[in-house]
């Protein structure tokens, strides 16, 4: 048959489940919220300590700290260093940690903690201009020695990465000739490999790289060259001309500042510890979220008050989508349309069976006596008027008898809707005076049947931390609604109503 | 568990509860029309301009106070019938068929005070029994005398009929047979007799009870198979014709025989149950497509009638 096409209406419905769905791949993605409740993600802590003597007087130290590590991003920060000024400065394209005290006496010791995520995506901005190379002087007979292992390189090669890699080879033992021989000493190599390169036009720096392993003490920093290939910088391992940076490998310092420099103090020296550590995927993505405009979507903005309200809240959706699933698909008759979410959400609250217990308890205990209010032959609304006080007065006296024998979930009966629950007597009471006993059997059951359902669901932790976390996903869950609501088919209760029209086929 | 599979259904032209509410009460059950079907008083005045009879009101309750006249109204009358204006499902109704000195006798037997009337009236007004639990108005209306020929079969109550009448065309028609489970009341859901009635003939076609097969009346234990409905033409115009009285596309029209004024429309109903199809052992899915394919819909009710007559019997 003909009808007004609903294929507009199936786009929308499908935008609206893909929008839900892509909104949260998209967040998941970008502000790395988990999928799942629990999720662990490792963090590497590493701690730079600085030893030093005091020698009677003002003392300044300042340590280079990470900036932009490729691989990895920085967490947190945090100085420990009792009696010292501390704070962060950020100059030229360098990032310093500076302790300052007047007075120092006696040996030193100063910490720097910062937290890493690996990140493979982490990459340094690269500069806005070239940097320049600076050319050195050099002297006879270096400077022919120079000149001609530059041309031997350059001969070899046609980009910078392949003129420093040439380069390189040529720098090692095994090939060294009469001219590198006289120019490389084991304490200058990759200092005069950083002046070569700048030589022959290359920006070239030295970098301090840190092996990452899990609880290591007391280790020290392996230097790394860099060179700027005319877009960004590149990293590679000066003995072995390894390209990039291992995933390990946490570089300290880049550029050309020194790592640690104490003005006023002796026999400083620097070490580094770390240690692997797990922290929740969640927290991780909350932390991060508070510095970019990616967080404005989040729930974990509002007060705590009203986080928790939203927490439950944003379960409704859940036990709606489950009661429409059940009455449209299923076919499970209830008493009144949404009482089994507002009961399944008072389930959430005390839990399943102290919940159901105290939920049958007062309703039977009310049908008991909405009995005799039938025989008063009272008005509607004062019945139902009369019927609410008596359910707070059951619930009151549920509780303190519970208590008083020592059940706490006897309180837990307050977490009830008293309007609700003074409805679905009334209904019940009204169902067995005509349809009978059993109809409030199947009714009742059944409420309590969707109930359950809902409650089950709705207090898995991965339902609370979707809905919480991907308040978006709601937008799929509107569409799967929708859906149902155009859903012509039979209902699996129907399957079975329809049974003796077996005979006619 | 026996089930019956969804394509077996479909074969038979099933319609189930999910299609009638999207694609025929939704659809063709304009909204503003059923305040007219959901209350008794406005479709007995929409129904008497186009010629339909309903049972003759004797008076209606719209106020408390009004309730003291009730009692002075009842004080001549045999029999009548309480009934809530915008009650369902037969909710609410009250038949009374005697007198029994001061009090009345129920069609169930059961003898009740003035008083007991009175308070279900008050219910009535306020709302127990109406669809939304609105205030209500109560109508008092004369006792239907069911024509023998069809009382016989029916345990207390007066039976009725119940034809579905789809864009104006009468599709399908059962008779409905109250039962001691059905305490008096005509509706299938709660223990009432359904019997298919050949659209074509007006006999009858099979027999159901709590969506059971039966062949015997539960409570008089008379055979269901010969039923005979007289002046079944004139029936079939008749709900035909509330189609112009309401404009709803998708409705139940409810119909009795009395005695003597022949037949009367009881109530109408814009949400028709599906249980006919299983009295009938036929969907009513062939019949409503049948008439949504009609090029030239056919003006009068006549005409709709003998169209149902000669063709939807053998769909």
């Amino acid at each position: 048959m003909t009808s007004p096409s609903r294929l507009p209406f199936y786009i929308a419905v499908f935008l609206l489940i893909a929008a839900g769905i892509s909104l949260a791949v998209w967040r998941h993605v970008e502000l790395g919220i988990p999928w799942l409740t629990g999720e662990q993600r490792p963090v590497w802590m590493v701690e730079a300590r600085v030893d030093f003597d005091g020698s009677n007087e003002s003392v300044v130290a300042s340590l280079n700290v990470p900036e932009q590590p490729p691989g990895f991003r920085i967490l947190t920060e945090q100085a420990a260093s009792p009696g010292y000024g501390f704070s962060i400065i950020d100059k030229a394209g360098s990032r310093r940690a500076e302790w300052t005290k007047r007075e120092v006496v006696g040996p030193q010791t100063l910490y720097f903690k910062a937290q890493f995520i690996p990140d493979p995506n982490a990459e340094p901005i690269p500069p806005a201009q070239p940097p320049k190379t600076k050319r050195l002087f050099w002297e006879e007979p270096q400077a022919t020695a120079v000149r001609e292992i530059l041309a031997q390189a350059e001969a070899r090669s046609s980009t910078p990465e392949s003129m420093t890699r040439e380069l390189i080879r040529l720098m090692q033992p095994d090939t060294r000739v009469q001219n590198t021989t006289l120019l490389v000493s084991e304490e200058n190599y990759l200092q005069l490999l950083v002046n070569m390169l700048n030589h022959s036009g290359i920006p070239a720096r030295t970098a301090d790289g840190l092996k990452l392993e899990d609880a290591r003490r007391r280790q020290q920093l392996t230097p790394f060259l860099q060179i700027y290939n005319g877009e960004r910088w590149l990293t590679l391992n000066p003995k072995t001309a390894a390209q990039g940076v291992p995933e390990d490998l946490l570089l300290w310092r880049q550029g050309s500042e020194s790592l640690l420099d104490v003005v006023g103090g002796d026999n400083s020296e620097i070490s580094f510890s770390m240690l692997r550590q797990t922290v929740p995927a969640l927290q991780l993505a909350a932390m991060q979220s508070d510095g970019d405009g990616l967080g404005f979507l989040s729930f974990y903005e509002l007060p705590i008050e009203e986080q928790s309200m939203f927490r439950m809240l944003l379960l409704l959706p859940l036990g709606a989508l489950v009661v429409a699933f059940m009455r449209i698909v299923i076919g499970i008759r209830t008493s009144g349309t949404f009482m089994p979410v507002l009961i399944a959400v008072a389930f959430v609250q005390t839990t399943l069976v102290p919940g159901l217990v105290a939920f049958l308890s007062v309703v039977a205990i009310g049908l008991a006596m909405r009995g005799y209010l039938s025989s008063l032959n009272l008005l509607l609304v004062s019945r139902i008027s009369a019927l609410i006080i008596l359910v707070i007065f059951i619930t009151a006296g549920l509780s303190i008898f519970g208590y008083q024998m020592g059940f706490n979930t006897g309180m837990t009966v307050t977490f009830f809707p008293m309007v609700i629950i003074a409805w679905t007597i009334e209904r019940m009471s009204i169902l067995w005076e005509e349809e009978g006993g059993q109809e409030v059997l199947v009714q009742g059951s059944g409420s309590l049947f969707v109930a359950i359902c809902a409650y089950l669901l709705m207090s898995t932790p991965l339902a609370g931390h979707l809905t919480f976390n991907f308040p978006e996903l709601h937008f799929a869950i509107l569409g799967l609604i929708l859906l149902m609501g155009q859903y012509t088919g039979y209902k699996l209760s129907e399957l079975r109503r329809f049974t003796p029209m077996k005979v006619y086929d | 568990m026996d089930w019956i599979s969804p394509r077996a259904l479909n074969r038979l032209g099933m319609l189930n509860m999910n299609r009638r509410n999207v694609d025929y009460i939704a659809r063709y059950n304009e909204r503003s029309s059923y305040p007219l079907v959901d209350n008794k008083l406005k479709t007995k005045l929409a129904v008497a301009e186009y010629g339909v009879k309903t049972p003759k009101l004797l008076q209606v309750v719209k106020q408390q106070h009004e309730i003291s006249r009730f009692r002075q109204m009842a004080e001549g009358l045999a029999g009548f019938a309480i009934k809530p204006a915008k009650g369902s499902g037969g909710k609410g109704i009250t038949v009374i068929t005697g007198r029994d000195g001061d009090d009345y006798v129920k069609a169930s037997g059961a003898r009740v005070g003035a008083s007991v009337l009175e308070r279900h009236l008050t219910n009535i007004l306020a709302g127990l029994y109406s669809l939304a639990g609105t205030p209500d108005v109560a109508i008092v209306e004369s006792l239907v005398e069911s024509a023998p020929a069809l009382a016989r079969y029916s345990h207390q109550g007066v039976p009725d009929i119940r034809i579905v009448v789809f864009q104006g065309y009468p599709v399908m028609a059962m008779l409905r047979l109250a039962t001691t489970d059905s305490d008096g009341k005509a509706n299938l859901h709660q223990g009432a007799v359904g019997v298919g009635l050949d659209i074509g003939t007006g006999r009858s076609l099979n027999a159901v009870q709590f969506n059971r097969p039966i062949t015997l009346h539960p409570d008089t234990g008379l055979a269901l198979e010969n039923i005979n409905i007289d002046d079944w033409e004139e029936m079939l115009e008749m709900a035909s014709r509330c189609y112009e009285a309401t404009g709803l596309g998708y409705m139940g029209v409810d119909l009795v025989v009395d005695a003597n004024e022949g037949p009367l429309l009881l109530e109408l109903n814009a949400r028709p149950g599906l249980a006919i199809q299983m009295a009938n052992g036929r969907g009513l899915l062939p019949r409503l497509r049948a008439v949504e394919s009609l090029k030239r819909p056919h003006f009068t009710p006549r005409e709709r009638a003998n169209y149902a007559m000669k063709t939807f019997a053998s769909l």
